[in-house]
Parts: C-alpha cells; structure tokens; sequence
C-alpha cells in the first residue's frame, strides 16, 4: 500500500503538470470508464432502455432507407387509396389488389409509416437540443451561484425557484403563446423551463466539492478561478448530469409533443408525432390508427429515455435515487 | 413551530412577487404593442390612444408594475378580450370543474398507487413488483392525450352496447341537469353576492352537488362523465407515487427498528402497515404535493379532449384565440395554488413526523 500511494506524492510534489499530464492521457478515467460501464451494463433497465434508444436513433439516420415514402408526399393520382385508409399489411392477409401501407393513410393521404419513421428524428432532435440548451445554460447559471457565492448566488437561485413555481408545461405553455406557435419556440420554452434543475444540480455539486482539500491544493498552486472550476470542480457535477438529463430529455420529448398536440409546436405539415395525433384526434373514433401509432411511438422513445436515466442513476449515482 | 410556519410563509412571498413580475414581463413581451395584442381587430389609432391612457401604458414601466400589482391583489385580472368579461368572474366559474377533476384523479392515483408500491417493496424481485414497475414505468412515459383519446375509442365505441359504456365528453349528458343545492334546500341566496359566488363555485362541482342533494340519478351520469378524464389524468400522478412508495418503502424495511419488530414476533403485516409505512410515507406526501403542478398541466391537455370546461381548456382557447388577459391571469392563479400547496404540504410535516424539529 505505501509502495503505491508514495509514487503519487512525488508527483504532485514535483509539479501540478505531471497529474494533468496522467489525466490527458487517460491514466486514472479509462478505468473509472470501464469500471462505470460495466456497473451501467448490470443495470437491466439502462441495457433495455439503451437497446431501445439505440434502435431509435438506427431509425432516425436511416429514416430514408426505412420509411417507403417522403413523410410529406400526398398520395392522390399516384395511388388508388383513399383518404384515412385502414393499415393494409399484405402478408397478414390484406388484399393484394390494395396498395400496401403497413399503418394505414392520413387525411392528407400520406404514408403514416414513413411519417412515423420521420417522426423519429423530430423528437430525437427535440429532446437532444432542449436538453442540451438547458444543461449549458443551468450549468454556466449554476456553478457561478454555487462558486461565487453572496448575492449572486442569492439572485440567481431565487430567479430559478421562482421557474420551479411554475408547472413546468404550463409554463411552457404562456411561454409560447408570448412567444407565438412553432418548433423553435416551443423547444426554447421548454428548454428555459428546465434550466433550473440543471442549475440546481451543478450548484450542489460545486458545493460540496469547493472546500476539498485538493481544490485548495489547486488553489496554492495557483490556479486561476476558471481553471478550478472548469478543471477541478465540474467534473464532479458531470455524473449527476448525464442522469438527470437522460431524463430530462424524456420529459422534453413528452412536453414538446404535448405542445405540438395544442397545436403550439411543431406545424403541419411537419411530420412531429403530437402534431399528427394533434390534426386527427377527431378521427379517433372513424380511424383509430391514425391516433394510436404516433401515440405509441412517443411513449416508446419518452420510455427508452426514462429506463435508460433510471438504470444510470442506479449504475452511476446511487445517491440520487428518489 | 409557529416560527418556523412564519418563516415558511414568509419564504414564499418573493417567490409570489417573482411569478407575478414573471407573467407581468412575459404581458409586456406580446409582440406588437399591448393595444393591438389586446384588441386585435378593434385597435384604431383614437382606440388605442384611449386603451393606453386607461390602462397605464403610457405611464413609466415602473409605475405600470405597480398598478398591475394593486389590480392583482384586489383579485382584478382585467377583462377578457374574447368574452369582454372580467377574468376573475371567468375563473371562478371555470375552476370548481378542474379542482373536482383534480381531486378524483389524485384519490385515484392515492389509493391505487401506494398500496401498489406497497406491494411491490413487499414482494421485492417477484413477477408481481417487476409487473407493476414495467405498468408504472409506462405511465410516467405516456402521453396524457392520447391515453385519453385511447380510453375513449374503447369504452364509448368498443364497449358501447355494453354495461361497460362511458361516454366521451361533456360533463353531464343532454336533457340532465344538476339542480344547484341551495336550490334544492330553498337558501334564499341573492344573485351576484359574494355568498351566492361562493354557493354557486360548490354547487359547480357537480359530483360534490348531487351527492349532497342525494340527486343519484344525476350522480350516476355525472360520474359516469368524469370517470375517463380523471383516469386519463391520474395516471402520470400514479405511476409516480407507486414508484416513490416502492423506493422508500424498501429504505425503510432495511432499518434496525422493522428488523426488531419483526424479532419481536409481529405479525408481518403489522410491522409493514404500522411501523414501516408510517414512515415511509414521508416522502410519498412531498411527492403528492408537486403532483398538483402535473394535475393543472394534464388539465389543459385531459379538458380539451373530454370537452370538459375547466380551466384547462378554457387556458387552451384563450392561448389559441390570443386572449391573454385570460392567459396570464390563470397562469398566476394556477402557479400561485401551486406554491400554496407545497407549503402547506411542507407545513404538514410537522404533525406528520414528530422527529422533524424546526427551528
């Protein structure tokens, strides 16, 4: 034991650069990756949630190879189909004299398969950038707080308790209709509405790190403030990160499809699964199918996302839980 | 104790004063100018002159939050563009119908949530807590809408000629109407009064309404009503509540003190319903509170597909027709009823839990 921990401190006595340099090349992260990985990989609802992610995302690029249509392309003088046309699947017995679509037409006669492949990309996107918007923003908003502390903490945390008053889609929701309908706007509403708990999650990592030993270690060394807190200090809020916006991107995609539902978000003709159960809910009763699938797609990928969060948390940071 | 309510209490006022300058700026940030964001078609240029006068916008942005402040807390919101009605009056008859829906769907997600989180810690690792995971797993990831519209495709088409049938919208069927109670006890209750706003605001639930009136017939119609939309809406709630239970119930089940009740010899079911749920409990009640803030919000989304008229689809065509008046004045409501219910919930801890010493 002393023979190991003795190589260390020379290292550290000689000189801040030779610990940054084992780190860059990877020394101590690569076994700490492993190590992570193969906790993660125990986890049975990281792999299903995974799984499905990955089959997902498969979707997503290859939505052109998959989908048999442009998701926009109207049927009419191709076809002999009509409108809201029942799913027709030939090897389950379907008429072969009909034209094949496995989830039937819309009321546009488009392909619903080939707009629920594109679909896919979509809400992957949503989710991804919303996420990632709010993680950047909550991060820089959080770690400032927890690091500077005083006033500016005081101020900063007081603005994102008063966004967690709010109901987080409704919110969203008085957000957009200041902002006016669409895509983009509904992705910032949602992304503002999820800052605070990144910010949250940031700034308590900052705290109980910032009075470490090996943070003022940096410190006497003569590190400057950014280089602390970029190099010393966030790495720590990264794990509790990964989770929580593994999660978070399953509530994005839920509410941004809720949004698209109200007709807020995406538009049509944009093929966004909300927007599709949106403009045929009234059809739920003459052509159910055209309700169903998008429906379930959105609870496959919001599912993936939160079986994929749950089982990382678990793997991850088990602290977290609750 | 007393103290520590008072701080609490006072600890939710900047939050209060930070959501009304919240939805005050978010006003001021309609595109265009207020006139004709709150006249639309109706805004000419001597209208519009007189609108600003009226209505402060002339006035410093200072002096106008102040105004708007004073409006708010005399419980003025303005007048709605759409129905040239006071908001306030909108609201009141709007809000019995969400807060009856709101109850029922989290009673619902109570009592069927916690004693299947229950279970589902007892019986750790068995088919039984892997299949009410996977069922809550898949509730917290469903489209409050679509299960809606899904549920209402099976019992008002699949089931129709069946004792199963419920109807797909409204609140109450055509040709059926709730006699108000004050009504029906014949209280002389003079039309416009504040008493009257107040019977009427209960009288507008109408389950609450004909179970007092003991009008069964209407109860049976007005359940059969409410039953789709408060199941759609429970379900989020649900899933996690049996997830919370499950999780803390399972912390609690590895202390000391259930290992020495069970010691002492008592009856499994004793030591799971009296000494491990009283405190496992807890958490799950923090859980309840912010699952009114997921209530409001399914509200917009349940209301608009069951025709119910609440204020979450009142919220809906007011965003829709650009009413924001109505906008603005429920979003404060709605955020407000959040917050106070989080505080009470924080407040009940300290009869919940003897342990919790607040100074």
């Amino acid at each position: 034991m002393t023979q190991q921990t003795e190589p260390k401190l020379t290292s550290l006595a000689e000189g801040i650069a030779d610990v940054e340099d084992l780190q860059d090349a990877g020394y101590q992260s690569d076994s700490l990756l492993k190590l992570t990985m193969r906790r993660i990989f125990r986890q049975r609802s990281a792999v299903i949630g995974g799984s499905i992610l990955l089959f997902l995302i498969l979707v997503a690029i290859f939505a052109p190879v998959i989908a048999p249509f442009d998701p926009n392309f109207v049927l009419i003088g191709h076809e002999d189909i009509k409108r809201r046309s029942d799913p027709c699947i030939h090897i389950l017995g379907c008429d072969e004299t009909q034209p094949q679509h496995i989830l039937g037409t819309d009321g546009n006669v488009r392909d619903v398969f080939s707009r629920v492949v594109y679909g896919t990309r979509v809400s992957l996107m949503v989710g991804f950038t919303t996420v990632g918007f709010a993680i950047v923003i909550g991060t820089l908003l959080g770690a400032l707080g927890g690091f500077l502390g005083g006033w500016i903490d005081n101020l900063i945390m007081r603005i994102m308790d008063v966004l967690l008053a709010f109901p987080s889609l409704l919110l969203a929701i008085a957000i957009v209709a200041v902002l006016g309908h669409g895509l983009q706007n509904a992705l910032l509403a949602i992304a503002i509405v999820s800052i605070p708990i990144y910010a949250r999650v940031v700034r308590a990592s900052v705290l109980s790190v910032k009075e470490q030993e090996y943070v003022a270690a940096s410190r006497a060394l003569g590190g400057s403030k950014m280089h602390i807190l970029f190099r010393r200090i966030l790495p720590n809020a990264v794990p509790p990160l990964i989770v929580q916006g593994t999660l978070g991107i399953a509530t994005a995609i839920l509410d941004a499809a809720a949004l698209s539902f109200l007709g807020l978000g995406a538009q049509p003709p944009t093929a966004e699964w909300g927007t599709m159960l949106g403009t045929e809910r009234n059809q739920i009763f003459t052509a159910p199918h055209l309700v169903f699938f998008p429906g379930l797609a959105i609870m496959i990928t919001v599912l993936a996302f939160n079986l994929l969060g749950d089982g990382l948390r678990d793997a991850i940071d088990p602290r977290l839980k609750n | 104790m007393t103290q520590y309510a008072i701080r609490r209490i006072l600890y939710s006022i900047p939050v209060i004063f930070g959501i009304l300058l919240v939805t005050f700026i978010m006003a001021r940030s309609i595109p265009g100018d207020p006139c004709t964001a709150m006249l639309g078609e109706k805004a000419t240029v001597e209208i519009c002159e007189r609108f600003n006068r009226d209505q402060g916008f002339d006035q410093p942005i200072a002096v106008q939050f102040g105004v708007y402040m004073k409006q708010i807390f005399s419980g003025d919101f303005g007048n709605s563009i759409r129905y040239s009605r006071p908001v306030t009056k909108i609201l009141l008859e709007r809000l019995p119908t969400t807060i009856e829906l709101g109850l029922i769907a989290l009673f619902l997600a109570v009592i069927v949530g916690i004693p299947a989180g229950i279970i589902s810690a007892v019986r750790r690792n068995t088919p039984i807590d892997v299949g009410v995971m996977v069922l809550a797993n898949t509730g917290v990831s469903m489209p409050v809408y679509w299960l809606g519209l899904v549920l209402a495709y099976v019992f008002a088409l699949l089931l129709r000629d069946t004792p199963f049938w419920l109807p797909p919208s409204g609140r109450i069927s055509a040709g059926v109407s709730a006699i108000p109670f004050y009504e029906v006890f014949q209280w002389e209750v003079i039309e416009g009064t504040a008493k009257y706003t107040f019977m009427e605001f209960f009288a507008n639930m109408y389950v609450f309404n004909s179970i007092i009136t003991r009008d069964w017939e209407v109860l049976n119609d007005v359940v059969k009503h409410i039953i789709l939309p408060s199941v759609a809406l429970s379900t989020i709630p649900l899933a996690i509540i049996a997830r919370m239970t499950r999780s803390s119930m399972l912390e609690v089940l590895r202390q000391d003190y259930i290992r020495t009740a069970r010691a002492k010899g008592l009856f499994e079911r004793f030591v799971i319903m009296k000494h491990a749920l009283r405190n496992a409990l807890l958490p799950v009640i923090t859980i309840i509170g912010l699952q009114v803030g997921t209530l409001f919000a399914g509200a917009v989304l349940t209301e608009t597909i069951f025709g119910f008229a609440g204020v979450g689809r009142m919220l809906f065509e007011a965003i829709t027709a650009r009413d924001f008046p109505i906008v603005q004045g429920f979003t404060i409501v709605i955020a407000v009823g959040y917050v106070a219910v989080n505080l009470l919930v924080d407040l009940s801890y300290v009869f919940i839990d003897p342990r919790i010493r607040l100074d």
